[in-house]
This record gives C-alpha cells, structure tokens and sequence, in this order.
C-alpha cells in the first residue's frame, strides 16, 4: 500500500483532474445516499464504464477492493439477524429478516461503486496532481497541505516503525495478552507520535528557511479541453438522471 | 574588522532551557564575506542549535545578532536575512518535502517570488551544476542518502544564497558522495559555515576550524590547516596529532 502508485495510461488518465474530482464527489454522494435499487444499478453500469476507460488491470482493482469487502463480511454477520423486519427463515435458530439481507445488500452495492469509482481516479491520476487540483479548486489551503504532507511522509513514518517494530524484535519481544506488551505497544505508538511530532517541526523549519510562507505554489499547469467538456455533460447527465430515478416518481425505467 | 564585509556577527548569545545548563552559552561570533570556517566539537556542544539561533528558529535568551550589517530582531527581519542564507539541515528527510525533485528546488525560487518559468529554469541551473540534470522527476523520497543530501543542496542552492549554513552534509555519505560534495564546496563562490565530525573533509574545504564545546566556541583553540593537511591510511580513525 505504501509503494507508490502506479498509473495507468488512458483515456480517463488523460482527462483534467479536476472534472474527475468533481464527478466521483458528485458521484459519490448520490451512490452514498440513494435508496433505490435501481439507482444503485445504474450507478454500478456508471462505475463499471468509468473503470473500463480506465485500463487498469483487474488484479489491480481487485486488490484493492479486498480490504472494503472484509468490513462488508462482518456487516453480513450481523445486519441479516439483528434488523427488524419479516423472517425469511431462520440460521441456527436466528430469524433472517428480508429487511436485513436487503440492507446489508445495498451497502456491499454501495461500497464497491463508490470503491471502484475511487480505484478508477487513484490509478490514473498521480497524487500529486489529484493535490495540485484541489489547490486549483480553491480547497481549503489546510486540507491540501494535509494531504500532501500526509502523502510525502507516511513512508516516513512507516520506516520508523519498521525501525522502532525492528528494534524490538531484536530483543526478542514477541506479543502476547498481558500488561508488558501493551505497555511495549504504547511506548512505541508514544515514541512515533513524538518522532512525527517532531519531524513535523523540523520539517517546517527548513520551508521556513526557504522563505515559506503558507503558500505552496504548484507548477502544473491545468486546462480544460473539449473532451473534458464533453465528458462533464455527459457526467452530469447521467447524475440528473441518478437524481431524478432517487426522487421523483417518473416511472424512466 | 570591518563591518561592511561582515556578514555574521554574533555578540554574547546565549541560550538554554530553563532548569539546564545553557546549551549556547555567551557565545560571539564574527564570521566575514568570503571566509569559509568549520565547526568541530562533541555531540550535544550546541553547534545546531547555533545555526538555528542564526537563522531565526531559535530564539536566544540575550546577546544581539546582526546579519548582513542589520540588527536582526523579530521574525520580519529575518524572513528578509533567510533569503540569503541557505541552511542544509543534518537530515535530508526534513529538507525535502515534496513529491519530486523538480517541485522541491523550484519551491525556494518560487517562494522567493520568481515566476513558474523562471523557478524551474534555476532548478535546471542548479541541478546541471549539480550534476543531478535529468534529476526532476524523480520522486524525493525513493532517492539514495547521497542523492537526497545532493538533491537538498540543490533546494537550498537554487535560492543563490550569500552564506550557506551547511550542518553535517557528508554525515553517513560514502566516499565517493563524499568527494563529490568536497568538489562541489570548493568550487563555490559562496562563503559558509560547516559543521562536522570529519577532521579531514573539514581542513580540506574550510579556511579555519574552530572547536565548539559546552555551547562556546574556542577561538583561542583554532586550529591550522597547515598542521593538518596530511593523507591518513585511517581517515577518522582515532589518532592525534595536536601536541
């Protein structure tokens, strides 16, 4: 996960960041929000399109769709025998209510358009740029410089775990349920906040030694062409018609 | 001498914690253009924490600095000193920040009001002089230790300082990285101050060595090129050669 990301020549990777960025917002909480079946399987094919001018191996997407699908399991454990509603039939003596299995269906549909979606911009638009547009899009200074920085020094900071996780196996630390290793595992997480803390310091001593002044000026230049254009109509289209199936009851489909 | 070619001058600092012995402890330093002096001294001697106090960083608890002639107080005046002095930091993690190279040296010059064109034309400049061209996409931290410290030297370069504060630069470089940064220093026309443990990297690119211990340098201790330029099968390997 820490490796960089690599990125995907096509279509979509060509497109301006900054429609992306609009259309999965716009996209995602549409997706987030619908209660209808219907919806959501439009909003699939949408996903399913986008993902496809992507060009990104399905392994690829895959790999990544495995760590949301591992929480959705755990809601199936659950939703089907604790939501109210009609019993299909009973598990183990449990009640499974329609209600429940339906629920838990439409936030496994939720979670892998809106993951897929999400998949779709991360691998065909580096970081960097995905930065550089939200400054372009008059985003709060703040949440930019935080998710660059977060970007630039996690590996950072993962490194020093590694160090500080190394260094406590070297000596032959080896977790089990008692009061030694969480009192080793909060020095540790203790020792590495510190060290960011630190090193955050550190960090904005040497921009401020090279003039910063809470500005970060980005040397990528933006520009929207036709097919860009093109591209948000037909985004917007597309939403209307999400919208217009989610709240008003011209029977469309 | 003088005060127009006085580019650093440093009048009784001190500086410490409160319930600790002074880290800087009322130190003076006249440091003139076009003179390039290295400090030596053991850990914790205060030696970062001067060029921190130089900088701005840190603030000291008495003394006056002036740089550059001008008596610097607050904040304002020395973001107007930090324009022409360039501080590489002893980590290069710290220094670089952004994702690739050509954004980390183009930021200074673009910090420093230059356009887009002209901030990259510099990084190009700087990373030819360098030796680093072909350099500016890569991704800052996927670079080697030596790249980054060459890298870092770039950022701090590309803003054409007068005085480079330079804390540790060969520190866990191999030879050759080594060598490439003594070719570098010598061919610079900038004046500087240099921090380091290595005895022979330092009388090799320093006009004088003064001793830093307990937070006050030792001027009375300088130490002379002339007694020191020799080749050592041992490099650093302890020997002395004082008496």
């Amino acid at each position: 996960m820490l490796e960089t990301l690599p990125i995907y020549d096509s279509f979509l990777q060509r497109l301006d960041p900054r429609i992306k960025i609009i259309s999965i917002f716009i996209f995602s909480i549409l997706t987030a929000v619908s209660q209808k079946f219907n919806v959501l399987l439009l909003a699939f094919s949408i996903s399913l399109a986008v993902f496809f001018t992507a060009n990104i191996p399905i392994k690829e997407a895959i790999k990544r769709l495995i760590p949301v699908n591992t929480l959705v399991i755990f809601l199936w454990f659950f939703l089907p025998f604790t939501f109210k509603g009609n019993t299909v039939f009973t598990l183990f003596d449990l009640p499974v209510t329609l209600e429940g299995i339906l629920l838990a269906t439409m936030i496994t549909v939720k979670s892998n358009v809106i993951m897929l979606m999400l998949i779709a911009l991360t691998l065909s638009t580096p970081i960097v740029t995905i930065a550089h547009a939200m400054h372009e899009m008059k985003v709060p200074k703040k949440i930019v410089h935080l998710f660059f920085f977060t970007l630039r020094y996690i590996h950072v900071i993962h490194n020093e775990y590694i160090r500080l996780s190394n260094s406590m196996k070297i000596r032959s630390f080896k977790p089990k349920t008692n009061f030694h290793t969480y009192r080793t595992y909060a020095y540790m997480v203790g020792m590495l906040l510190i060290k960011s803390l630190e090193r955050a310091q550190r960090v904005h001593n040497a921009m401020r030694c090279r003039g910063f002044n809470g500005n970060l000026y980005s040397l990528s230049n933006f520009s929207i062409q036709k097919t860009d254009k093109i591209v948000m109509a037909i985004m917007m289209i597309l939403f209307l018609l999400l919208g217009i199936i989610e709240w008003t009851t011209i029977p469309l489909f | 001498m003088d005060n127009n070619t006085l580019v650093l001058n440093l009048n009784k600092i001190s500086f410490g914690y409160p319930g600790s012995r002074p880290v800087i402890d009322d130190l003076s330093l006249e440091f003139a253009r076009r003179s390039r002096i290295g400090l030596i001294g053991p850990n914790g001697s205060g030696k970062t924490t001067l060029f921190h106090i130089i900088m701005g960083l840190l603030k000291p608890i008495s003394g006056k600095i002036e740089l550059f002639g001008k008596h610097v107080k607050d904040e304002k005046d020395f973001i107007t000193a930090r324009r022409k002095i360039g501080l590489l930091f002893q980590d290069a993690d710290d220094q670089l920040f952004s994702p690739t190279v050509l954004e980390d040296v183009a930021f200074g010059p673009l910090n420093l009001g230059k356009s887009k064109e002209e901030a990259i034309l510099t990084e190009k400049k700087t990373l030819n002089f360098l030796g680093l061209a072909g350099f500016e996409d890569r991704v800052t931290h996927k670079l080697s230790g030596g790249e980054k410290k060459l890298v870092s030297l770039a950022t701090v370069l590309s803003m054409e300082p007068e005085v480079l504060l330079l804390d540790e630069p060969t520190n866990g470089l191999d030879d050759h990285t080594k060598e490439k940064i003594k070719t570098i220093l010598t061919g610079l026309d900038i004046s500087y101050i240099l921090i380091s443990h290595e005895i022979d990297f330092l009388t090799s690119v320093t006009d004088a060595i003064y001793r830093m211990e307990n937070g006050k340098i030792l001027t009375d201790d300088e130490m002379h090129i002339h007694e020191h330029v020799h080749a050592h099968p041992h490099g650093l390997a302890s020997h002395n050669h004082k008496q």
